[in-house]
């Protein structure tokens, strides 16, 4: 009973916290977790239950910003519209870098896809007389000055996210992603076309990361290819936030961006030490991997134990 | 009638020949058993059968059509299912979700699959099992898994690799009356085999390989008294 009903009461929770009127700043936080959570949720899809592992998730992100910047700023119309053309737009983008990738397996698969981030960026640098180039993108109407609008439509998105995972893994394409990640020739001679399902993963995992992508330019206000196709700041925190809080987990992804979202506030303010986030994350990586390589979630019961056998010591 | 027909198959690795002009057929209904020494190609004529390779030359035909030059897994959907000789179970899954996994070939929803792999696991003799994750199986489990998984997406042909390899007595004797009840069930097999008291006891016809070569067909008992099947094989057994 008490389980079933948990859901229901972190959703009524996530819907009353902005009422509780924190601060705009403890608001932008909460919105950036959610925001973690629904890339985390969409890579885990192709990288946790696939097991196709991508380095390069901010392919996706940077192309929904850019749909939804693009729109703005070539055609005049809202950047909210990115939301629904991303879908459209980052599918045909992930169908070819899928057509060109997913022939690739493991490693190689997961160089391939870091490629693909690091060309997109440097392409959106250059066609500055289309994407703007490094001056990136500015949206100078702010459709609310108020953070709750954000924040409610990002919680949509993840409660979308959340549900969309929660049907896929339950279903036939779930058994599918698995027995392709466990052994690709095994699930390819019980009838499992890989290619395709495989292509399915990455096409559903790449949609959901630009739409949150779309999200992101008409919250933040401003894009540019460094920010929105960047490597350390998208791609590879995008894997942290999975593995840190749990692959091929329904709540990892939520754990993991909570916990990422707010170590990179922590470790910036920092005064001197701040820069040098990026050494704390690889550090935490190396920690999680060698303790606990299921993350967070998927390794709880060995957190617990060691915590009860701590406490038996006298 | 024919069920599979092995047309003058050649596959060659760089200058290797794996397997050269081999032909034979496998008929509906019957155990054919395929034996020779290690190296004789015969993982390569299930791996070539099966889909993973393509003949160099010659072709595959199957329920009279022309099967060489699908993928593995278009294969598996006209009807033909294999095992691996190294095993290769959905490790981080349920026994039971494996079953399940295959099962959706020929099911619409997950209930139906989950009922066809219920009563496969009945089968196979390991519904105790359905909830132990596969990586933690013994060997001889782990097998019967592999046949259980094939035999969820409902194949006309079985191919089974070294199902006996690595078993014990009374798991060998557990196994040979599963596979003759799977041929009860109207399934055709053909199946790889060292156990030469299994395979001359399962087997209605024996195709033996040499070098990548046919060397003889015929029943178990033709096959025993080959002058040139024991030299190749039976002989260098006695010696050994």
């Amino acid at each position: 009973m008490m389980k079933n009903a948990f859901p229901y009461i972190g959703l009524g929770a996530l819907l009353l916290f902005p009422l509780l009127g924190f601060s705009s700043y403890l608001m932008h936080i909460a919105i950036l977790v959610i925001m973690w959570s629904v890339i985390g949720m969409a890579w885990n899809l192709l990288g946790g239950y696939c097991g196709q592992v991508s380095f390069g998730h901010a392919a996706f992100f940077g192309v929904g910003a850019y749909t939804a910047g693009m729109l703005y700023s070539k055609l005049g119309l809202s950047a909210w519209w990115g939301i629904p053309a991303s879908i459209v737009v980052v599918t045909l983008v992930a169908l070819v870098i899928g057509y060109i990738c997913l022939r690739l397996r493991g490693p190689f698969f997961a160089l391939a896809t870091l490629s693909m981030g690091v060309i997109l960026r440097i392409t959106a640098e250059n066609l500055v007389k289309i994407t703007g180039g490094d001056i990136g993108i500015m949206i100078r109407e702010r459709t609310w000055v108020e953070k709750i609008w954000y924040y409610y439509i990002i919680l949509a998105l993840a409660v979308m996210t959340f549900l969309v995972v929660k049907q896929v893994v339950g279903s036939k394409l779930g058994y599918y992603f698995v027995a392709i990640r466990e052994d690709q020739d095994a699930a390819e001679s019980l009838g499992i076309d890989t290619t395709y399902y495989k292509t399915v993963a990455l096409c559903l995992s790449g949609v959901i990361t630009g739409l949150a992508g779309a999200f992101y330019t008409n919250y933040m206000g401003y894009i540019d290819p460094k920010v929105v196709f960047a490597l350390h700041d998208i791609s590879i925190i995008t894997i942290m936030v999975v593995m840190v809080g749990g692959a091929a987990t329904f709540s990892g992804p939520v754990v993991g961006a909570v916990i990422m979202v707010l170590l990179a506030e922590m470790i910036r303010s920092i005064p001197k030490l701040g820069a040098a986030h990026h050494t704390f994350f690889g550090l935490l990586l190396i920690v999680i991997i060698i303790f606990l390589p299921n993350g967070i979630v998927g390794d709880f019961e060995k957190i617990r134990k060691l915590f009860r056998t701590r406490q038996e010591q006298p | 009638m024919s069920l599979l027909e092995v047309c003058a198959i050649s596959r060659f690795f760089g200058g290797l020949a794996a397997l050269k002009d081999v032909s034979f057929e496998v008929r509906k209904g019957e155990i054919l058993g395929l034996i020779g020494p290690n190296g004789a190609g015969k993982t390569t004529l299930f791996n070539v059968v099966n889909g993973f390779y393509r003949p160099s030359q010659g072709e595959v035909r199957f329920q009279g059509g022309r099967i060489s030059g699908l993928k593995p897994h278009q294969i598996c959907k006209r009807g033909m299912a294999r095992t691996f000789q190294v095993v290769k179970p959905l490790q981080r899954m349920s026994v039971l979700d494996n079953v399940i996994a295959s099962a959706f070939l020929r099911a619409g929803n997950k209930q139906q699959a989950a009922e066809a792999a219920l009563e496969i696991l009945a089968f196979t003799g390991l519904q105790q099992d359905r909830d132990v994750i596969s990586k933690s199986l013994p060997l001889g489990k782990r097998k019967r898994l592999e046949i259980a998984r094939a035999l969820a997406t409902k194949p006309e042909l079985l191919l089974l690799d070294e199902s006996f390899a690595g078993l014990n007595p009374s798991e060998i004797e557990a196994l040979i009356s599963i596979i003759r009840d799977i041929r009860e069930r109207g399934i055709t097999i053909m199946i790889i085999e060292h156990h030469m008291r299994v395979i001359m006891s399962i087997s209605d016809r024996i195709v033996v390989l040499n070098y990548g070569q046919k060397i003889a067909e015929g029943t178990p008992l033709e096959i025993g008294r080959d002058p040139l099947v024991i030299e190749a094989y039976l002989g260098e057994a006695q010696h050994a």
